[in-house]
């Protein structure tokens, strides 16, 4: 890579992280390298600092995802208010102060998320809920997903039943979670409690639902019951389930299939 | 004859002594406020208050007494754990119930004295401890908008060591679980449900506003009691 071809205005990543810019720079950047665990090591042979002046340090920086769906289409189950300031506003604080640890902290920085969590608990998990919500959701999972479900409780129902009453029961503000356990081999249903992800286990999460008062205060007040209900019955998109369900297959060996004899 | 009669398990129910049940359980119920709802604006809202004590606190009792009652069937069968079982059920509703009884009693409009900082004994002891009201103030709202999740910021007094401090605890954990001397002095609520409809995610805001309705006489009671 050409050092005349990076100057001026272009970002590169060059980190696992995907970054995506939500503030345009500024000024001109200079590149700095910084050794990181996943990266190999860069040398430059020849200082060619002096050639970008007056300019800051570049980090990949976390940014913040706009969710797969307009802001109202949760309606009536979450509003839009609610979505605005939960993502707008929390979401957007804790991506900001994950930023700000990044930058004081150069050891986290060539971590993916994922080890950015185990590494140092209570950072970004929240990326994971709006993921949940989708337009079309409602219905019930498919395929392997519902199999695997009523594999390991039973039925969907029961899965439901369970899921809500962990909801009902969790003290405080926390995450109720549906995770594929890596050595059990199996579905559970996981309470955490205030941001803490079953990433820290060694689970991987499938599906979650956050029970924190801010994410349903505006809109039921202090009626939980009502909220998990409506996220169980309305908000989950069983697709993206499906999809991360599918992911974790790839790191969990969940016995052979069932092929079906003609 | 007549007076076993008036006696009777059924009568006694009805009697003076009516909150003990049976087997001399206590119920508890919710305490009324000594102010209107509406008198804490525009500090705290009459809606959130409204929320707060009929709906919060009430659910903190019912289930309180909920797990009570299940603690003493527990009991009378021996089954130990059931007793433990419950156990995180009475510290949560009875942790809540019992702090938010102080909490309504930390607060009072500033008509009837809300916001009036404290004088005697307990003004000298924290400008003796914390160098003046205003360095509390600041430790307090740092302390509070610094914690995680749920919990409550507390100004106690140990009274062993006749010495006051600035505590948090999660959850609805009261104030003896961080020392077993520690008496509450004052208390405030900072799970999202005490402010989120009126601040948001603001938390600082309303650390900030609610001293002006913070009832510092019923704090200067407490610590002349336990230091004379």
């Amino acid at each position: 890579m050409s050092w005349s071809s990076c100057g001026s205005s272009s970002i590169c990543s060059w980190s696992s992280i995907s970054y995506v810019p939500h503030d345009p720079p500024s000024k001109l950047l200079k590149r700095r390298f910084t050794p990181s665990i996943a990266q190999p090591r860069w040398k430059p042979r020849r200082d060619y600092s002096h050639i970008n002046r007056g300019v800051s340090k570049v980090f990949g920086y976390y940014g913040l995802k706009n969710p797969p769906y307009k802001l109202d289409a949760l309606e009536p189950y979450l509003s839009r208010r609610t979505l605005e300031v939960h993502w707008g506003v929390h979401h957007r604080g804790y991506v900001e102060a994950l930023n700000k640890q990044l930058e004081k902290n150069d050891t986290l920085y060539g971590c993916t998320m994922d080890e950015l969590i185990k590494v140092s608990y209570n950072n970004g998990n929240p990326f994971i809920e709006f993921n949940n919500a989708a337009q079309e959701a409602g219905d019930m999972p498919t395929l392997g997903l519902l199999q695997q479900i009523e594999k390991d409780f039973g039925s969907f129902t029961n899965f439901k039943e369970k899921f809500i009453e962990a909801a009902l029961t969790l003290f405080g503000s926390g995450w109720v979670w549906l995770v594929l356990k890596r050595d059990a081999k199996c579905l559970a249903i996981v309470k955490t409690s205030n941001a803490i992800n079953p990433l820290v286990w060694n689970d991987i999460p499938i599906m979650s639902l956050d029970v924190w008062e801010h994410s349903y205060y505006l809109d039921y007040r202090n009626d939980k019951a009502k909220y998990v209900n409506n996220f169980m019955n309305h908000l989950v998109s069983w697709n993206a389930a499906a999809v991360r369900m599918v992911r974790a297959q790839a790191f969990v060996n969940l016995g052979e299939p069932k092929i079906p004899v003609a | 004859m007549a007076l076993r009669t008036l006696l009777t398990r059924k009568n006694l129910a009805n009697s003076p002594m009516g909150m003990l049940g049976l087997r001399g359980l206590q119920t508890f119920s919710l305490p009324d406020l000594p102010y209107d709802y509406g008198t804490l604006e525009p500090a705290i809202s009459g809606d959130i208050m409204q929320l707060h004590h009929q709906k919060h606190h009430q659910a903190y009792i019912t289930n309180y007494n909920k797990a009570l009652e299940q603690l003493d069937d527990a009991v009378a069968k021996g089954d130990a754990s059931a007793v433990v079982k419950l156990q995180s059920a009475i510290k949560f509703n009875g942790g809540g119930h019992v702090n938010h009884s102080i909490f309504w009693k930390n607060l009072a409009p500033i008509r009837e004295g809300g916001g009036e900082p404290p004088k005697s004994s307990l003004g000298w002891a924290i400008d003796n401890h914390f160098g003046s009201l205003e360095v509390l103030i600041q430790k307090m709202n740092a302390e509070g908008a610094a914690l995680q999740g749920s919990g409550w910021v507390w100004l106690g007094v140990d009274k062993e060591f006749k010495r006051l401090v600035v505590e948090t605890t999660a959850n609805q954990d009261p104030l003896v679980t961080k020392g077993p001397s520690l008496v509450p002095l004052l208390g405030i609520d900072v799970w999202e449900h005490a402010y989120y409809l009126q601040y948001k995610n603001v938390r600082p805001d309303y650390l900030k506003n609610i001293w002006k309705v913070i009832n510092w006489k019923y704090a200067s009671e407490v610590y002349e009691k336990e230091c004379p």
